[in-house]
Order: structure tokens, then sequence, then C-alpha cells
């Protein structure tokens, strides 16, 4: 019997090695898997390398693992935000590597992993200082840039709903990353709010096949701890 | 500058969603281009898109019905019209490199007569480099036009020769609304589309130090 439900957030999360490649979802206040972040750090392993958008917000989840010094690179669109502070300091101090990528591509190079391309030639950067280093080539009269694959040894993902065999839904914004990130990672855990019977999501709504996820692990709905959400409007 | 008639924020966001077809699929980027959206009017159906996974994005909730499940590019909440979509973030570039928005609207350091654009780092040493999906938008959709005040704090004009700052995107800009004048980036170089009341189009030259069409 298939059966990837854990009882706890460290069970579902097993060993992590030293040096492996985690992806992490979320997007602002969205989608961000704060229980797999603290259960991660929390396990102890070093020297890893994290994709996430982002870089982390205030002191908590993603920032208390960039503050516990596990992390030697991050990989991401955006590390700057007005309170990405750890980050920042760590950055200045020369204490962890940034390899900087236009979300679009981010998310290509993830979407790419899990389907098995060797490499895509995209538009986006041609000509910038992202670009530099990579090989192009004229497509049509555009110039494009060659990216590879991005690889997870490792996803944590935060998913809505999700049954025995994995099957995932998740919830309005808070898709962003998760299913590119699950299909791109040799062991892929989520978290849902709600466990379902084989069959109980509608095959029509699965959003992530079950093939994708190897751990599903039940947390309860709590008010967002998650960085980047201001009261006032943005100027 | 006596007697111009400058376009403040709210009159620039008018300026621009005013040559925003009904029916278009807009990406409204973050900061200031977001006000367009308050100025569509009710006779237009415009679709709006977000970087983070929403089609057909709406206005703000009302105070206290916030869901931070639900927030746009710029992280913070919004809603969803009726027919509105949810999608994840490969999709969601997908729909920008593939071509299949109409029309995004950036903001911007400077942008280059033949429309290449420097909007992300101002490469001043010790900044944190952060590119988000500006690079994506701005050669992604079909037109992108950007929003800004014609001249920095000291005076020089952000329209430029060539950009001084690391680029976005090379000859991706096809129109750019400003406070003092609305100009089109061609091949050719600058053409004026439109300037504000009291502005000839020598006076903008001088300003803008380059020949416009």
């Amino acid at each position: 019997m298939i059966d990837k439900t854990a009882a706890t957030l460290a069970d579902a999360l097993g060993p992590v090695r030293d040096g492996a490649t985690v992806l992490i979802g979320g997007f602002g206040t969205a989608g961000v898997p704060e229980e797999l972040i603290d259960a991660l750090r929390q396990q102890g392993a070093r020297e890893l390398t994290l994709v996430n958008n982002n870089a982390g917000n205030g002191d908590t989840g993603l920032a208390a693992l960039l503050a516990s010094g596990a992390v030697r690179k991050m990989v991401c669109s955006f590390p700057r935000t007005a309170d990405s502070w750890v980050f920042d300091d760590l950055y200045r101090r020369g204490r962890i590597e940034l390899e900087l990528v236009p979300q679009g591509t981010l998310a290509e190079r993830l979407r790419a992993a899990g389907a098995g391309i060797g490499a895509f030639f995209c538009p986006t950067g041609y000509g910038t200082p992202l670009a530099e280093g990579k090989e192009t080539r004229l497509i049509a009269g555009r110039g494009h840039v060659l990216e590879l694959p991005l690889h997870g040894d490792l996803a944590l993902v935060k998913a809505e709903r999700g049954d025995r065999w994995g099957n995932l839904t998740y919830r309005k914004a808070a898709r962003n990353f998760g299913p590119v990130m699950a299909a791109a990672a040799r062991h892929t855990v989520a978290t849902v709010h709600e466990l379902a019977e084989l069959g109980g999501i509608d095959p029509e709504h699965v959003v992530t096949p079950g093939l994708y996820v190897d751990r599903v692990v039940r947390i309860d709905r709590v008010a967002t701890r998650a960085g980047g959400f201001r009261q006032e409007r943005a100027a | 500058m006596n007697g111009i008639q400058r376009r403040g924020k709210e009159a620039l966001a008018r300026r621009v969603a005013q040559d925003i077809p009904d029916g278009a699929i807009v990406n409204l980027g973050i900061g200031q281009p977001t006000r367009v959206a308050d100025h569509f009017g009710a006779g237009r159906d415009v679709i709006l898109h977000s970087e983070n996974g929403l089609l057909g994005m709406g206005p703000a909730p009302a105070a206290g019905a916030e869901d931070f499940d639900l927030i746009n590019a710029g992280k913070q909440p919004v809603t969803l019209r009726p027919g509105g979509a949810y999608f994840h973030h490969a999709d969601s570039f997908a729909m920008m490199r593939g071509g299949h928005l109409d029309i995004c609207v950036l903001g911007a350091f400077q942008v280059s007569a033949t429309g290449d654009l420097a909007n992300w780092s101002t490469g001043e040493p010790g900044a944190i480099p952060a590119v988000g999906g500006a690079m994506d938008l701005a050669i992604g959709a079909r037109e992108t036009w950007v929003m800004m005040d014609l001249l920095t704090r000291d005076g020089r004009s952000k329209l430029v020769a060539q950009c001084s700052y690391p680029l976005t995107g090379i000859a991706c800009v096809r129109r750019v609304y400003t406070d003092l004048a609305t100009f089109e980036c061609t091949p050719q170089g600058l053409r004026l589309v439109d300037a504000a009341e009291g502005l000839d189009r020598e006076a903008l030259q001088r300003l803008v130090g380059l020949p416009i069409a």
C-alpha cells in the first residue's frame, strides 16, 4: 500500500545531507512552507544551497535558517527587501553566496529540471549583466541565453489538500513555485491543511499529481508569519 | 519651468490608462504603475496579470478582509475578479515570454532613445542586486511601456542616448510616459506623442539633450 503521509514534520523531512540543494516554495505571504523550513533548521544540515524567490524576511522562517549559518548559497530573483536584514548582513560580510536569476528563468529552470530538459535558450536577460559568461545565440533574429535546469535534492512545498498518494491542491496565489519545485527535486515534502481520502480530491482538480511527491504531512492553519506584508499600501 | 502644467502621479496614471484599450491583458509591475488600475473607468474590461500567478486581479480588499494567500507581485493583498484564474510561476512567466500579455507598464531609472531599459540596478558598489520579474516582463510583453519622471532630482534626463545603469533589456520599451511628455522609442530614436501644456518640442529637446522627431 502506498502511504506517503508522515506523522511529524521531522519524519516527513527525513535525513538531509550537508551540501544539499533545497528548493523552497513561497512568494510573499503565500505558500511559504514555514513549518518545514523550521524542521530543516532543527534537523541541522549545513552547507546548504537554497532556492527561493526571495532571501528571507524578518527573523523567522528562511531568515532564521540563514541566521543559523546553515546556508552556503542562495539562488533567488529578489533577495533585497525592506526586512531582509539577515541576508543583507551575511552577504555584506561575504558569508553567503548569491546567484541572482530572473524570476521567470528561475521558474523555467525548475520546470526544465522536472521535465528532463537538458538546457534551453531563453530571451530573458540577453544583453544584461545577468547573461555575462553564458552562451548566447540569435534565434529568428532575437538574442537568447542558454540556461541550465535547476535540480533539487529536496523540495519543501506548502499545499492545501493532499492524499496518501501525494496528490496536491493549492490555495489561490500560494500555488506559485510549488508545482515546479515538487517536480524538480529528488525528494519532495509537502505540508497540507487537509488530508483527503483517495478519491476525495476531484482528479480534474489535482494540480500536482502524487508521483512528484514523497511525503505529505498535515499541519494546522495558522496566521502567516511570512514576511513581505506591510500594512500600508506600497506607494 | 514656469508655466508648464506638469502631470502629477495621478494625472500620469490617468494618461497611461487612457491608452490601454478595452479587452487588453496587462501587467502593471509594482509600485507607481499599479495606480494605473484606478483609472480604467467602468466602460473598459482590462484583465490584469500578476507575476505570482493571477489573471483577472481585482482591487485591494476592504480592511479586515485581507487573504494572505491572495497577494500581488508587490506582496500586497488583492482580490480576484469573477472569471479570474490561478496558475503556477512557470505558467505565469510563459504567459509573458510567450507574448500573451498585450502590455506591461514598468518604472525605470533610465530608458534609451531606442528603447533599452535600465530599471533593476543602479550598479552602486555594495548594493545587493535584485531583479525579480523585471527582465522577463520587459522582453516578454508585446508592448512594454515605462512610467517615470522625465528628470532626476538633480535635473538630468532619464531618457538617454545610452543607459549608464545595468540593462534590464535591449530595445524593449515602446512608449515612455512622463510628467512632462509622452514619447515613443523607435529604432531611429525618440518620437514625441504629447507634451505637457506650456512645453514645446524645442524646450523638451533642450531638457532631454536628444533629437525628438
